[in-house]
C-alpha cells in the first residue's frame, strides 16, 4: 500500500459529484491542476524505463541486422572469426562466456551459500557486521581493478600453483585439463568471476534467509535438532527457490562481466580444447575489437554478438527476478 | 551398533563441522579482498606523488606522468550522468512507490530490475550506435548518457524502497492538514526519506564512477586536457585499463596508483553511506 492515502481527498468531499474531476484527472492524482501535472511528470519518468529498454533492444538489434541477414542462424555455430576474410562466427565467444560463467558459479555458489549461512545463522554480531561490510566492499570494487589484480597477481599465481600442477597430473587423462598452462585462460576468468559474484549471490541469499519466518527455526530447535540440522532441513528448503534465484542472478552478472574477464582470459577467438588455454567471451570481443572495427559486416557482426549477450542476460535476469519475487511472496504469505 | 548416544554425538559433530565449514567459506571470501587491498597499497602507493595528481599522461619511460585529466574527466562525465539521470530516476522511484499495486508499476519495476542486469558494455555499444554515430564524435556527453542509463534503474529502485519505508501516517497527516498530493509527497514524504535516498544516490554514483566498459566507445579517452562536452575526454578507469594492458613497467605502476585512488573513493563513499543511513524509520 502507498504510505499515503490512495483515495482522492477532493472526490471524498460531499457534493463532489457535481463538478467532480474526471476519472483521468483522478487517476493522474487529483482534482486540481498541480496534482495532475505532478502525476503526469511522475508517469513520464516511470515510462522512461520501459521505453529506454525497448529502444536498447531495437537499436542493437537493428544494427546487427546485416550480420543476421548474411550469416543466418549459422552465426551462432560458426567457429571462424576472421575479420580479414569477412567470416564471422560467434561460437568461440558463446563457449567462452558460458564455460567461464558456469565455472564461476560452480565455485562461487557453495562459498556464497556458506557465507550467507555463516552471517545469518551463526556469526555473533561483532563478527557478522565487519564480515558483511567486507563482502559489500568486495561487491563495490570496480571491474577494472579486479582485472588489474588479476593480470599481475592472480594469473601468475594460478599458473604456477594451480594450473600447471593440475595439467601435469591429469592433463593426459582428461584433455579438458591439459596444459600447457598459459595463465591467461578460461580457468583464470572463471576464478576471478567467482570472486566477483560471491558477494552478489551472498547479499541476495542473506535477504532470502532472513525472510524465512523464525517459527521454522524455532520449531526445529524445539524438536531437538542441532543448529546445522535446523538450517539444513528447516530453513534452507524454505529459502531454496530464492537462493537459486540469487545464484542465477550471479550467473547473469558473470555472463555480462567485461573488464576483469578481458584482462585475464587471453583473448583468443577459438574454441579452446582445455580450460587452461586462452579463450574469449562475448563481452571481451566487444571490448577489444569494437573501437577498431572497419567495414559494415565487421561492425554488424560485433553488434550481433552484443545482441546475443543482451538477449542472454535479459532472459537469465528475468528468470532470476521471478524466482526471488516468488519466494518473497511465499514468505509474506506464510 | 548405532546406539542413541552414538547418534546424538555424531549429529553434534556433523553440526559443528558443517558450521565450521561455513566459517571457512566466510574466510575464503574475505581473503581476496584483503589481498587486493594489500597489493593495491603495496604497488600503488609508490606512484602516488603530486605529479600523479597534477600532470598529464607522459609517454612511457618519461618521469612525471599523471592522471590529472582522467580525474577531472571522470568528474565531468559523472556530473553529466548525474544531471541527466538523477531527476528522472528519483521521479521514477516516486512513481513506483505511489502507484504500487497497479499493473503498470509492477511491469516498470520488473523492467528496472532486468535493466540492472544489462551488461555495461552493451549499454556502451547502444549509446555508440545512437549518440556517437549521430554526433559523429566520441564525447563526454555520450559517456555521461551511457552512465546515466546505468544509473536510472539503480537509483529508481533504491528511491522506491526508501520512500516506501516512510510510514503512512506522515503522508496522511499532510492530507489531514489539507495539503494536496504533490505538496505532501515533495514537502513531507521526500524529506523524510532524504537520507536513505541520498545514500542510494551516493552508492550508485560511486559505482558508475568506476565503470570502464560503457566509456570505451563513447568517451574513448584522451591524453590531453579536453573540457568540451562533445569531444573525447579522459576518464580514470579508461586510463587504468590502458596502462594495465600496456607492456611498460612505469605505466603499470601508474595503473596500480590509479586503482588505489578509485578504491579509496569507493571506500569513502561506502563508509559515508553507512553513516548517512540515519533515517529514523529504518531499523538498525
Amino acid at each position: 500500500m502507498t504510505p499515503y492515502a490512495s483515495s482522492d481527498p477532493v472526490a471524498a468531499l460531499p457534493g463532489a459529484e457535481r463538478g467532480a474531476p474526471s476519472r483521468v484527472a483522478r487517476a493522474l492524482g487529483g482534482g486540481n491542476v498541480a496534482d495532475r501535472v505532478y502525476g503526469l511528470v511522475l508517469l513520464g519518468a516511470g515510462l522512461v524505463l520501459p521505453v529506454l529498454f525497448a529502444f536498447i533492444i531495437a537499436r542493437v538489434g537493428a544494427a546487427a541486422w546485416l550480420a543476421v541477414r548474411s550469416f543466418g542462424p549459422g552465426f551462432v555455430t560458426a567457429t571462424a572469426w576472421d575479420p580479414v576474410a569477412g567470416r564471422f562466427g560467434a561460437l568461440p565467444f558463446i563457449f567462452g562466456t558460458v564455460v567461464s560463467s558456469l565455472l564461476a558459479l560452480a565455485v562461487a555458489f557453495p562459498l556464497a551459500l556458506g557465507l550467507s549461512i555463516f552471517l545469518t545463522e551463526l556469526a555473533p554480531r561483532w563478527l557478522a557486521v565487519p564480515v558483511a561490510f567486507a563482502t559489500d566492499l568486495l561487491a563495490a570494487i570496480p571491474s577494472v581493478v579486479y582485472g588489474l589484480w588479476g593480470i599481475f597477481v592472480l594469473v601468475p599465481w594460478l599458473r604456477t600453483h594451480v594450473e600447471q600442477p593440475i595439467a601435469d597430473r591429469f592433463g593426459d587423462a582428461i584433455p579438458l585439463l591439459a596444459g600447457p598452462a598459459y595463465g591467461v585462460s578460461i580457468f583464470a576468468a572463471g576464478v576471478i568471476l567467482a570472486i566477483m559474484i560471491i558477494p552478489f549471490i551472498s547479499a541476495v541469499s542473506r535477504e532470502v534467509l532472513a525472510a524465512v519466518p523464525r517459527t521454522q527455526r524455532e520449531a526445529a530447535l524445539a524438536l531437538g535438532a542441532t543448529r546445522w540440522e535446523t538450517t539444513w532441513k528447516s530453513v534452507l528448503p524454505f529459502a531454496l527457490p530464492g537462493i537459486f534465484g540469487a545464484a542465477i542472478l550471479g550467473l547473469g552478472r558473470a555472463l555480462g562481466e567485461t573488464m576483469a574477464v578481458t584482462m585475464v582470459i587471453g583473448n583468443r577467438p577459438e574454441v579452446p580444447s582445455s580450460i587452461f588455454h586462452p579463450g574469449y567471451t562475448l563481452a571481451s570481443v566487444l571490448a577489444n575489437e569494437f573501437a577498431e572495427a572497419s567495414g559494415d559486416l565487421y561492425l554488424a557482426s560485433l553488434m550481433a554478438v552484443g545482441f546475443i549477450l543482451l538477449g542472454v542476460t535479459i532472459v537469465v535476469n528475468a528468470l532470476a527476478r521471478l524466482l526471488v519475487w516468488y519466494v518473497a511472496r511465499r514468505g509474506r504469505a506464510a | 551398533m548405532r546406539t542413541d548416544a552414538y547418534r546424538a554425538v555424531r549429529r553434534r559433530v556433523v553440526s559443528a563441522t558443517m558450521l565450521t565449514l561455513t566459517g571457512v567459506a566466510a574466510v575464503l571470501t574475505v581473503v581476496p579482498l584483503l589481498l587486493i587491498l594489500w597489493h593495491l597499497l603495496r604497488m600503488g602507493i609508490g606512484a602516488l606523488d603530486l605529479a600523479f595528481f597534477t600532470h598529464l599522461p607522459a609517454p612511457p619511460g618519461e618521469v612525471g606522468g599523471g592522471v590529472a585529466n582522467g580525474i577531472v574527466g571522470s568528474a565531468i562525465i559523472v556530473a553529466v550522468a548525474a544531471l541527466i539521470g538523477l531527476p528522472i530516476a528519483i521521479a521514477a522511484g516516486l512513481f513506483l512507490a505511489e502507484r504500487d499495486g497497479s499493473r503498470l508499476a509492477t511491469a516498470v519495476r520488473f523492467i528496472a530490475d532486468v535493466m540492472n542486469g544489462i551488461p555495461s558494455i552493451v549499454v556502451g555499444i547502444f549509446v555508440w550506435a545512437w549518440l556517437v554515430v549521430a554526433m559523429k564524435h566520441f564525447s563526454a556527453l555520450a559517456g555521461g548518457v551511457a552512465l546515466a542509463i546505468m544509473l536510472l534503474p539503480m537509483v529508481a529502485r533504491t528511491t522506491e524502497e526508501m520512500v516506501r519505508l516512510v510510514p503512512r501516517e506522515l503522508g496522511e497527516g499532510g492530507f489531514a492538514l489539507g495539503l494536496t498530493r504533490w505538496r505532501t509527497t515533495l514537502g513531507i514524504v521526500l524529506p523524510a526519506a532524504r537520507s536513505g535516498i541520498l545514500t542510494g544516490v551516493l552508492v550508485a554514483l560511486a559505482r558508475i564512477a568506476g565503470e570502464t566498459a560503457p566509456l570505451l566507445f563513447t568517451t574513448l579517452g584522451n591524453n590531453f586536457w579536453q573540457l568540451r562536452l562533445d569531444r573525447p575526454t579522459a576518464a580514470l578507469p579508461l586510463q587504468i585499463f590502458q596502462y594495465a594492458i600496456s607492456p611498460y613497467e612505469d605505466w603499470h605502476r601508474q595503473a596500480w596508483a590509479g586503482a588505489l585512488l578509485l578504491i579509496a573513493l569507493v571506500l569513502a563513499v561506502s563508509i559515508a553511506a553507512k553513516f548517512l543511513i540515519r533515517s529514523p524509520f529504518r531499523e538498525r
